[in-house]
């Protein structure tokens, strides 16, 4: 059975806060292997500008997953996680994720539909600091494929 | 750090072969949370009709990035990054894979800020498509 197509457009309580911390950084730095020392050291940071180490361009999946499985572990929406795989992914950032910022994330259904037998569900999940400024905004959609594919 | 000046549409970034082993996937499972078994385990991978263990599409779509990222030297200065995820990246043990990533200027807006269109392929075949980044030189 198709999913809801009345998700589209519901939006899901801002995630609890999320301190972004240096070693935190440098740990996902190590395991993509970028030996980029914008995201170790504060001295190199700064010499580019930045006030504290900044993030690399996809962090924010570490929040945004997360926080979209809000909408993926929905039991009102039904969807099979087994069956889950990553379509697709965009960031634009308002500006770089930096040691020190505390981040929210909340989460929209952008859009659901069916193609090819498989269900894809859109979100966009906009994060900023609990503040209020805004940082980063993800935009992902999720295949659940459909059970004779 | 690569300036406006220096950079015309149609030119080459220079391209870079990242190697993937399991233990690659298993440091990214801890750093970014996502623990998925297809990720690390093989038995369940090929459980739910998968070839072998695959990659992350978000490891992959971190590690393209550098070509981009280690060109400009800033990588604060990559203002939009999207791609597509169309073939999964398989990463048998204990051999594992090799992504290669070649980038192009697609274009310069008015604004100074720079398309860069990516290619990812393993063996030769495309891993990610509109694979596509925005460069905002500081």
């Amino acid at each position: 059975m198709p999913l809801d197509q009345s998700f589209i457009g519901r939006t899901y309580p801002p995630t609890p806060p999320y301190e972004v911390g240096r070693e935190k950084i440098r740990e996902f730095a190590e395991a993509i292997g970028d030996p980029n020392p914008v995201y170790r050291s504060q001295a190199a940071a700064q010499e580019l500008g930045y006030e504290d180490v900044i993030a690399p361009p996809t962090f924010a999946i570490i929040l945004t997953l997360k926080a979209g499985h809000q909408v993926v572990l929905d039991p009102e929406l039904g969807v099979d996680y087994a069956r889950v795989v990553h379509g697709e992914q965009r960031f634009v950032h308002v500006r770089p994720i930096r040691a020190g910022d505390l981040l929210q994330v909340v989460v929209t259904v952008a859009d659901i539909r069916a193609a090819a037998g498989n269900d894809l569900v859109s979100t966009r999940s906009e994060v900023s600091t609990v503040a209020g400024e805004p940082v980063t905004t993800a935009y992902s959609t999720i295949v659940v494929r459909g059970a004779a594919a | 750090m690569t300036t406006v000046g220096d950079i015309e549409v149609g030119q080459s970034l220079p391209a870079q072969e990242f190697p993937i082993v399991r233990a690659d996937l298993v440091r990214y499972a801890g750093a970014s949370g996502d623990f998925n078994p297809i990720h690390w385990n093989e038995r369940f991978a090929t459980a739910v009709g998968l070839p072998d263990v695959i990659a992350h599409g978000m490891y992959t779509m971190a590690v393209a990035i550098r070509v981009v990222t280690d060109w400009t030297g800033d990588p604060g200065s990559v203002v939009e990054y999207g791609v597509r995820f169309t073939r999964p990246v398989v990463v048998p043990d204990p051999d594992g894979a090799v992504l290669r990533v070649t980038g192009t200027v697609r274009e310069i807006r008015a604004d100074g800020d720079v398309a860069v269109d990516l290619v990812a392929t393993v063996n030769g075949e495309t891993v990610l498509a509109k694979a596509r980044a925005v460069v905002r030189p500081r």
